[in-house]
């Protein structure tokens, strides 16, 4: 029998009033496996993520961290969720949102030392310099005093990452973090994501970036229409499609020669 | 005739006035703390998403944007001590009436703030684990005070202002003190123009102090 997954949705649906966007997934994540999720705008990336973390509250199906479901379930087959509960399971679920989400009135230093210091209580010594390991790991040793508006996109980008790292979370989230990026700022974060794919972390990342999804991933997932179309390795999925609408997917960023 | 102006009469009854001013403005940093806090909760309440609280806090802060402060302080100077069978004293009246009704007025400032924070905000605190409570004192309100500062001190201005009313209940604040100089020294163009300008300088004097600070907090993001 294989190790127990991290983290393994069942069935999930996630519906939008009429729009449905997740339409029953059934994924497991093993420790130390590195997804990259693909699929075109609008196909439900962000949405299975956000679900992933509770950022949206399925609305049918279940999640399961650990192999223990989240939420308990009513005599009807409806799911409870407790606010604070979810907060407790999201401090061990890290993410990184294209569009950062730093904190623009605290210090790179600061941000990353707000989830310790707030969520978890440690004191402030012990947090500013775990603060500053997680900030010298992304590069950015020299910056923890500039706040979030003096950096560059990258930056921000990085810092966000201590931000997350510095929760020790057990999985990690990325929703396309360098899709608001400049093109020569997206290769300083996704050197900074391949270090901790190094590390042996359970990751999912969705992206646009094919090539750096070949070379990071340990599995590639397709999207499309909230279903999963493909899943596999990325050599197959990415070398031999075998759905029409993933080889339509993969013409569109081969269509200019690359 | 020509009128013969004697300002002499303000620099006797000076004294008297600065008093005044003193209780003014002590009924104002009273009535604007209070407002403050009462603002706080109602915006809080309102914004809950929960119906049992949101509807009262809608309630008093219709009530009172939609009533004169006057009546206010009338009610509760004669008409709540029938109620409760406690007198008020003019100030415990006056800044009682004053908090509520400004705090329905800072509500909607405080509201109009906290919605102003981006939805990416919320994110980023949930994101690291922590629970409403805490996005909202780590992350949203203090975003969300820094933007408020421009209608909070309008609100303020708006308050101080208002005080004046209190000298109906005999408080003895500037006006109220100002009637009394004017009973004695029958000036009342001196001394309530004086008063004018003690308002003017007292209220154009803070408020080139919060341009400052609002200056401040806003060159610490960029
Ligand atoms: N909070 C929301 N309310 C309503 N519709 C939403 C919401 N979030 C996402 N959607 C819709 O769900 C669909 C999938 O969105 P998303 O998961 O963001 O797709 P992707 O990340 O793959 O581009 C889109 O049509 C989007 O408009
Ligand atoms: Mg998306």
């Amino acid at each position: 029998m294989t190790e127990a997954p991290l983290l393994r949705t069942e069935a999930l649906v996630k519906r939008f009033g009429d729009l449905t966007v997740l339409d029953g997934i059934d994924l497991a994540v093993q420790p130390g496996e590195r997804i990259a999720i693909l699929g075109s705008s609008g196909s439900g990336k962000s949405t299975l993520l956000r679900c992933l973390n509770f950022m949206e509250l399925p609305t049918a199906g279940r999640v399961h961290f650990h192999g223990a479901p989240v939420g308990t379930a009513g005599s009807r087959g409806e799911v409870r969720y407790r606010e604070r509960d979810l907060a407790d399971l999201r401090r061990r679920i890290g993410m990184v949102f294209q569009q950062f989400n730093l904190f623009p009135h605290m210090t790179a230093l600061e941000n990353v030392m707000e989830g310790p210091r707030t969520v978890l209580g440690q004191p402030r010594a012990a947090a500013e310099a775990a603060a500053r390991a997680e900030l010298a790991r992304v590069g950015l040793a020299d910056r923890g005093d500039a706040y979030p508006a003096r950096l560059s996109g990258g930056q921000q980008q990085r810092v966000a990452i201590a931000r997350a790292l510095a929760m020790q979370p057990e999985v990690l989230l990325f929703d396309e973090p360098t899709s608001s990026l400049d093109p020569e700022l997206v290769g300083e974060v996704l050197r900074v994501i391949r270090a901790l794919a190094e590390e042996g972390r359970t990751m999912l990342l969705v992206t646009h970036e094919l090539g750096f999804a070949y070379h990071f991933a340990t599995r590639v997932l397709f999207l499309h229409d909230g279903r999963i179309l493909e899943d596999g390795p990325p050599e197959r999925i990415l070398k031999t499609p075998r759905e029409e609408r993933l080889q339509q997917f993969l013409a569109r960023f081969t269509e200019f020669g690359f | 005739m020509e009128y013969q102006w004697d300002f002499s009469v303000v620099a006797r009854h000076l004294p008297l006035l600065l008093e005044g001013l003193a209780q003014t403005l002590r009924l104002s940093l009273a009535a604007i703390a209070g407002g403050l806090a009462i603002g706080l909760v109602l915006a809080l309440m309102r914004l809950s998403g929960r119906r049992w609280l949101a509807w009262p806090a809608i309630a008093v802060i219709e009530f009172f944007r939609a009533t004169p402060p006057l009546v206010h302080l009338f009610w509760v100077f004669y008409a709540l001590p029938i109620l409760i069978g406690v007198n008020l004293s003019p100030f415990a009246a006056a800044m009682l009436a004053l908090s509520v009704q400004s705090g329905a007025f800072f509500a909607e400032v405080y509201r109009a703030g906290i919605v102003s924070v981006e939805r990416g905000q919320w994110e980023g605190a949930r994101a690291i684990g922590m629970r409403p409570a805490q996005v909202m004192r780590r992350v949203v309100l203090p975003l969300a005070l820094r933007r408020m500062v421009p209608p909070f001190v309008e609100r303020a201005f708006e308050l101080v202002k208002t005080t004046a009313l209190a000298a109906t209940l005999a408080y003895g604040e500037l006006l109220y003190q100002a009637m009394v100089a004017v009973s004695r020294s029958y000036r009342p163009l001196e001394i309530y123009s004086a008063v004018a300008v003690i308002f003017f300088l007292v209220l154009f004097g803070a408020s080139l102090v919060m341009r400052r600070i609002e200056d401040r907090l806003r060159r610490v993001e960029r």
